[in-house]
């Protein structure tokens, strides 16, 4: 930290305010849950007790008010294209997304009438987790990197 | 549930009976069925057919008008008894006179038996609902209806069931093509977050 | 007129303290749906009034697809049906393709198949059981639940490389044979897992909870359960013996012995302990798989290229939450002309008004959760 390292006694950090804002942000990612399909079953055993996401400081929130990053876990069809749009503009600043999943990513093996070839169409998307569906390690990767994505962002000068 | 109720339930060896029946008759199957439905509606049944004469691929044309009344009288008669409705549903031959082909399969719980029953119509044509005899029937008619394009008179609440309301066409029938037609459009949203 | 003057008071307050008909609207994403259900809800107070099912925000067009590609390469797909229990799905598509030829399926592939069949089945209940309880409010039966799930998961992944949607089966038989420690860590698996369904029913069975929440709510009859065309567990919970590896047995079930349980009342705990008894008789068949298990080869001789001659046949299986099936039109060619797949959740979803109407508002999530759907092949 420059000039002011080691100037202080043993129990002060210092630290960039950046870097502490993205620590916290990163550490404490709320994803609302958009279980679509097959991608849902392995999202939840990802909470569950062997993979433990918890440990992430991933805790998985039922409401977009709440929530940080949305997991778009699954096929978007059409039908539900709308809804993933509502659900994604009633989330607070910031917000990420993390496309879990072929279908998610670029509709998968879906080439069709019925499916959206990929959620990016109507948000934007921040890291996409290949798979089908995704085995939970692959969804903590996703996490991870969307972590460090975030270590990277500047909030006080843009 | 008690558990006589799971002792009991050493049920009939589940080898089915048509094994031996099949040696000794040439008959097509299900003539006796066709003969329940003969002996109140003669010549309802226009065609009868079975693939490789199995037996639950017993399969029997119909009229579309004398659907309702021979499908009330296969549930209803006591040797044929067909409770449940297993499956409605509907195939397209465009090159065909009669290019929709409504099938209802259905199933006798009592008897262990299974039957098709077919109705062929014109494009346009509108069927007879089949949901007053079995509620199972309503959901089914309007798959159909939303992926054909195939109505059906008097059905209680015929809409769209997996579509999206205002689609507009019918993505089962053979001239509509894997891709969909463009029915929907987007513009790709840009990121107008912090940071960029 | 004092007597005019306080009825006219009276008609005034029941205008005032009238009720009115609430409309709710529960999902496309509610954590209690099970998936991307809507379900509207119209109610009087807490009571359901009329009640009407959205679907089909994961329609997929299966169906389309499987008109444009091989008959081999539809069963991937196959698997994203019903992706809780997908071998189960897989094992309908490859029965019902087989029944257009008369090939024999050698022995040790139809005694795989049942034995994954039936490992499938306990993964589908397991979800179901964990997701059932953890919507009625018992957190700890959901990650109990998760446990064994996973080991099941294992087992799907040491012998065909999947954990959830494994594409286990060939037209013909499977792809190669199981590897020996599939076989040894299924033997542990069957060994242990009679005691862990001991620990789910400790949690539940009795648990006064769980009873008040579950007797005698949303029953339906047998006669009204066939009009519904409703299948699997619900049907039995209802009092129907009737269970397709009985009555039209397929793969090696014709040779294994087991009870196909039911219930009396037709209410949600019936439904319950079926389902719990089904996962004691899934072991029970696995078991007795593993100890009959034939030598010899996986697949029979098929032709490089599927083709079916000319025809449609109807085939369907017992999955775990009912009748699965596969209508299919061969017009001769190496692509089905039509595909139609007989979804057991769609049909058993369509009955949902029937269960629910009338019933109180948190009564509906329990309901749901019993009928046990998974929108995957609902909406197709």
């Amino acid at each position: 930290m420059g000039l002011v390292e080691g100037k202080f006694s043993d129990n002060f950090i210092t630290s960039k305010v950046d870097s502490l804002v993205a620590w916290a942000r990163k550490s404490a990612l709320w994803p609302m849950t958009f279980g679509l399909a097959c991608c849902a079953i392995e999202m939840m055993a990802s909470g569950a007790a062997r993979y433990d996401f918890d440990r992430f400081g991933v805790i998985f929130r039922a409401t977009p008010r709440q929530s940080d990053v949305i997991i778009v876990a699954g096929t978007v069809t059409h039908k539900m294209g709308d809804a993933i749009r509502k659900v994604y503009d009633q989330m607070p600043e910031p917000r990420w997304v993390i496309a879990m999943g072929n279908c998610a990513t670029c509709g998968g093996p879906y080439a069709n009438y019925a499916v959206m070839q990929g959620v990016d169409e109507i948000i934007p998307v921040d890291v996409y987790v290949p798979g089908c569906p995704p085995r939970p390690e692959s969804l903590m990767w996703g996490v991870m990197q969307l972590q460090k994505k975030i270590e990277q962002e500047k909030y006080i000068r843009r | 549930m008690s558990d006589e109720a799971v002792e009991n339930s050493e049920q009939t060896d589940g080898a089915p009976e048509s094994e031996e029946s099949a040696e000794e008759v040439k008959t097509p199957p299900g003539e006796d069925l066709k003969e329940v439905v003969e002996s109140a509606f003669p010549g309802a049944v226009l065609e009868q057919s079975a693939y490789q004469d199995d037996e639950d691929e017993a399969t029997f044309v119909v009229g579309f008008d004398a659907i309702v009344a021979v499908a009330t009288h296969l549930r209803d008669h006591g040797d044929s008894h067909f409770e449940l409705l297993t499956d409605l549903t509907a195939t397209h031959y465009p090159e065909a006179e009669n290019p929709f082909e409504v099938l209802y399969h259905l199933y006798s719980i009592e008897h262990n038996r299974r039957l098709r029953l077919k109705v062929r119509i014109k494009d346009g044509q509108s069927m007879p609902t089949v949901s007053g005899i079995w509620s199972s029937a309503d959901w089914m008619e309007r798959e159909v209806y939303d992926l054909f394009g195939i109505e059906f008179e008097d059905h209680p609440d015929l809409r769209r069931i997996l579509l999206p309301d205002n689609w507009g066409s019918h993505p089962m029938r053979k001239d509509y093509p894997l891709e969909g037609r463009g029915e929907r459009i987007y513009t790709k949203p840009t990121r107008k977050e912090i940071g960029d | 007129m004092v007597g005019v003057a306080n009825v006219s008071r009276i008609e005034q307050q029941s205008t005032v303290h009238g009720t009115e008909e609430l409309v709710i609207n529960m999902g496309p994403q509610h954590p209690s749906t099970h998936g991307v259900l809507r379900v509207i809800l119209k109610l009087d107070g807490e009571t359901v009034n009329d009640l009407d099912c959205d679907i089909g925000y994961l329609h997929r067009g299966t169906e389309k697809i499987g008109e444009n590609i091989t008959y081999t390469m539809f069963i991937p797909y196959t698997d994203r049906l019903d992706y809780i229990a997908a071998p189960s799905n897989n094992l309908a598509w490859v029965t019902a393709v087989e029944k257009f030829f008369d090939w024999e399926i050698p022995m040790r592939a139809q005694y795989i198949r049942s034995m994954v069949g039936e490992l499938s089945r306990i993964a589908s209940h397991l979800l179901w059981l964990a997701t059932h309880a953890l919507d009625i409010g018992a957190m700890t039966v959901f990650l109990w639940c998760f446990r064994e799930r996973e080991m099941v998961l294992d087992l799907f992944e040491t012998a065909f490389g999947g954990r959830l949607t494994v594409n286990a089966f060939r037209l013909g038989g499977l792809h190669e044979d199981v590897p020996d420690k599939f076989l040894q860590l299924t033997q542990e698996f069957a060994d242990l897992f009679p005691s862990r369904i001991d620990d789910y029913e400790t949690l539940l069975t009795n648990n006064r909870i769980w009873l008040q929440r579950t007797r005698d709510v949303g029953i339906i009859s047998a006669e009204d359960a066939m009009d519904l065309g409703l299948t699997g567990p619900i049907i039995r919970g209802s009092g129907v013996r009737w269970d397709l590896r009985r009555a039209k047995p397929y793969a090696a079930y014709p040779y294994l012995d087991f009870v196909v349980p039911v219930g009396e009342n037709g209410d949600i705990y019936d439904r319950y302990l079926v389902r719990i008894e089904e996962l004691r008789q899934s072991t029970r068949i696995i078991q007795q798989c593993l100890e009959q298990l034939p030598g010899g080869p996986v697949t029979c001789k098929t032709p490089r290229t599927i083709k079916p001659p000319e025809g449609e046949i109807y085939h369907s299986i017992e999955n775990p939450k009912g009748e699965f099936g596969f209508y299919i039109v061969s017009d001769g060619t190496t692509t089905p002309y039509r595909v139609r797949i007989r979804p057991p959740s769609f049909i058993n979803l369509g009955g949902l008004k029937k269960l629910c109407v009338g019933q109180l508002v948190a009564d509906v999530v329990a309901i749901i959760g019993s009928i046990d759907i998974v929108l995957g092949e609902c909406d197709r």
